[in-house]
């Protein structure tokens, strides 16, 4: 109501009457300050300690338009409650402190201050800050309504409605589920979209199936090396698209491929834990609760506490996966160790709860929210951890049912997939995992029989595109996923694989425990076997992983892997900017949103700039050391582009040694 | 009303002379300019809340430096930062400046120089004090005789 009313406001007499809350510890400051404010015509509250203005604005969120807090106060960092309320509450802060030091500044702005000002603060300066109240609110309203930015592939409306729940340590299982179904009325109702971009104040690109087929083919004919969005855009010859569309696009699959990496590793360290005992075929896709993480609890992941007989998690995942299509890949049995999924740690379909929760890691994995949305054959965030339910009680139907998306469209349950991966019988499977939800990605309802047996039907969320074979491979690096701590964190992304191509192919087979070539049965590698890209040709990623060998090796002849599952809503996704982690190989993206708060972690959270490579319908993702972040714009898309280019890799494999896995455990991946 | 002219006079050379010998600065100006009335006390409660805040904050820095064991010089430079920020609100410039000395004797663990910044803050602050009581007397006399503040710009 407040905000309704601030919002008409907007119009008439914004920004006076705007609510400030002022903290600052210095009385002299905030009697200024709190004049100052007056003066302009705000609406002042004032308080000298940080822990009442939190107080403040946990009662009631939609109390405050704004808050200009110092830096310096006894009670708290200023950093830190900026951090708090910008993660909790979303609210503009505005830094304050008589130290004007750079680095100082650039902490603030890095910590999410829209503003920094430097004391003595002078009326002219706060005359102006209601200019942030605003921005803020453009972003948040794009956020939830998934439109707004014209260049928003389809997409985004789902992915904006994870990362609007970021802020909401809310049910994520029933807002995806929701936001699918809006999603999904919402695709129906735009499906025509893309001609009417003109007549749209804000066009928005919806990328149907159709033209995601002519950016897929774009790709695959301009190769990987040389796919950049403006030569796409140029093959694809489609009226009304931008450059930026095709860009955004792209990474918005990659976005999603990177999500659906760290929870893939994520995922494949719980498995690890786990794996001692027992295949782990962790449909880790679902939500990933750090502590689920934890082999023995996995509640996380959906629940699959246990990594169900092989048996039953095959049957499990097979039901759930709908889309047969990339369950045929899965087929060769080389390939699919599904058992390795880990959900967890690739897709985290399941929408991450507490995204902007630093303190749970866990949730954050689920945050990875596949947009379950029409290319996306995402991972549908929930599904993976529904999967792990349905592993446990093999009520695929359930889970599916769970998945928000399992609408057609989404998807993946890569969850799903994973559940049925984990091979609870491995003991060493590595987590597979990862493919099987990528895999599922595929969008065709053609799963049939994963042979791998588990990919549920519920995977069937993958979208539409048969054709999209996205495997986001990631090769584990057969060493404990990486501090996916931060990965996960604010990985609000979905990572949707479209092809749901699912990497790592644990010496699980999918169907009953083939043991292909590229198995290593100890080997915490996952050879992905087969994932095969959309085009049928299931690429054999069997290729287990050693811890040291080279996570990605190429494989000729991908497909473009249609990261149409990567879901980036353009505005706000661009904002993130995901960190891609390597840890002992794998690689994990974990999008990170501007300023969020990502708790300390800091080092950890920008140490890759993944390339994705996309081979055969995989997205691999090829860590790079000491990357920049993956830039959230638009102009990253090239430079995605470029990476994505960068050839080498074969689908990553996760690998896991169960060794690891054990030792790490899930927390401390999510830590 | 000559007595209001005198009085007004008087105001303006004193606070020139202020400004002139550096004890205030440009924000104090913008302080007054604040006060109207809504807030006819204004520059006279900010004041009095400098005043209290510098003394306590100069008692701290005082029994931190005084320390024999060990000066925490994190605290003393916390102490300093925020009176560097409340001088600097305030418009207080001398005092100001001596708390950016002061702040580079405390990064440089430095205790005679925070001892001799110390001395100086003491010293500024006093003077201001005076300064400012002086000032605030004129005015409430002015006021008094019926006249208003004049603004000196």
């Amino acid at each position: 109501m407040r905000v309704e009313r601030v919002i008409r406001d907007e119009n008439d007499s914004f920004p006076v009457g705007m609510r400030v809350l002022a903290v600052d510890d210095d009385p002299t400051c905030l009697l200024l300050l709190e004049t100052l404010l007056t003066k302009c015509k705000y609406n002042v509250t004032t308080t000298s300690q940080a822990i009442t203005a939190l107080k403040m604005l946990r009662e009631n969120k939609n109390k405050f338009d704004l808050v200009i807090s110092d830096v310096h106060m006894p009670d708290m960092d200023g950093f830190k409650l900026l951090e708090l309320v910008g993660l909790e509450m979303d609210l503009p802060v505005i830094m304050l402190s008589a130290n004007g030091d750079t680095k100082l500044v650039m902490k603030g702005i890095t910590h999410g201050a829209c503003d920094y000002l430097l004391k003595p603060v002078r009326i002219e300066e706060l005359q102006n800050i209601w200019q942030h109240v605003i921005r803020r609110k453009k972003f948040d309203r794009k956020d939830r309504n998934g439109s707004g930015s014209q260049d928003k592939p389809y997409i985004d409306s789902s992915e904006a409605a994870g990362f609007g729940n970021v802020d909401q340590n809310g049910k994520f299982n029933k807002k995806r589920k929701d936001q699918n179904e809006d999603e999904d009325e919402e695709r129906d109702e735009n499906g025509h979209d893309n001609e009417d971009l003109s007549t749209q104040k804000k066009p928005r690109v919806v990328w149907s199936v159709e033209l995601h087929r002519k950016f897929v083919a774009a790709v695959n004919q301009l190769g990987i090396e040389k796919a950049v969005p403006k030569k796409i855009l140029e093959l694809m010859n489609v009226e009304n698209l931008t450059r930026e569309n095709v860009a955004s696009h792209l990474q918005a699959l990659f976005l999603n491929l990177t999500d659906l990496v760290t929870k893939f590793r994520l995922y494949l360290k719980r498995i690890s834990c786990v794996a001692n005992q027992q295949a782990n075929m962790v449909a880790a896709l679902g939500s990933v609760d750090s502590s689920h993480l934890r082999m023995g609890t996995m509640n996380g992941l959906g629940n699959f506490h246990t990594l169900a007989g092989p048996d039953q998690i095959h049957n499990a995942a097979f039901t759930s996966f709908q889309h047969g299509g990339v369950l045929r890949r899965l087929n060769t049995p080389a390939g699919v160790g599904i058992s390795g999924l880990p959900s967890s740690g690739l897709v985290q379909l399941s929408p991450v709860q507490n995204l902007g929760n630093t303190s749970t890691n866990q949730s954050k994995l689920q945050s990875f929210v596949i947009p379950g949305n029409h290319n996306a054959n995402i991972l549908q965030g929930m599904p993976m951890s529904l999967e792990f339910d349905q592993l446990q009680n093999n009520r695929a139907a359930s889970h599916v049912g769970q998945f928000p998306s399992v609408d057609n469209t989404t998807v993946l349950p890569v969850s799903s997939i994973s559940g049925s991966l984990i091979d609870a019988g491995c003991s060493n499977s590595p987590l597979l995992g990862v493919t099987s939800n990528s895999l599922l990605l595929e969008g065709s309802s053609q799963l049939p029989t994963l042979h791998a047996s588990n990919l549920r039907d519920s995977v069937s969320g993958f979208p539409n595109r048969s054709t999209l074979s996205d495997f986001t491979s990631i090769a584990p690096a057969s060493n404990e996923l990486h501090g996916s701590k931060a990965d996960i964190q604010n990985q609000a992304s979905p990572i949707s694989c479209n092809a749901g191509k699912i990497i790592s192919s644990a010496p699980q087979d999918w169907n009953a425990p083939k043991k292909d070539a590229p198995y290593q049965s100890n080997v915490p590698s996952c050879s992905i076997n087969s994932l095969r890209a959309v085009n049928g040709d299931m690429a054999q990623l069997g290729q287990c992983l050693n811890q040291n060998n080279p996570i990605f090796n190429r494989n000729v002849g991908f497909d473009f892997v249609d990261p149409l599952s990567i879901k980036c809503s353009e505005g706000e996704n661009l904002a993130m900017e995901p960190s891609v982690i390597e840890k002992e190989g794998y690689l994990m993206v974990q999008p990170s949103r501007q300023g969020s708060y990502i708790p300390d972690n800091e080092g950890e959270n920008f140490a890759m700039e993944p390339s994705v490579i996309e081979k055969e319908g995989y997205l691999i993702v090829q860590p790079r050391r000491q990357g920049s972040y993956i830039p959230g714009n638009l102009g990253s898309l090239e430079g995605l582009a470029s990476a994505m280019a960068k050839p080498c890799y074969s689908p990553v494999f996760l690998a896991q040694t169960s060794s690891n896995f054990c030792s790490k455990g899930l927390s401390d991946v999510v830590q | 009303m000559d007595v209001v002219n005198q009085l007004q006079r008087q105001f303006i050379d004193y606070s020139a002379s202020l400004h002139r010998e550096g004890f205030l600065d440009d924000q104090f100006t913008q302080l007054q300019k604040l006060q109207d009335d809504n807030s006819p006390d204004f520059v006279v409660e900010v004041a009095s809340l400098f005043f209290e805040d510098c003394e306590k904050l100069i008692n701290n820095m005082a029994r931190a430096l005084e320390q024999q064991q060990g000066v925490d010089f994190k605290q003393v430079d916390a102490s300093v930062h925020q009176l560097k920020g409340s001088s600097s609100s305030i418009g207080a410039m001398r005092v100001k400046d001596v708390c950016i000395a002061f702040r580079s004797f405390c990064e440089a663990q430095n205790r005679e120089g925070c001892l001799r910044c110390l001395q100086q803050v003491t010293h500024e602050y006093s003077l201001l004090k005076n300064k400012l009581q002086t000032l605030f007397r004129l005015q409430q006399q002015i006021l008094a005789a019926g006249g208003s503040i004049p603004v000196v710009e």
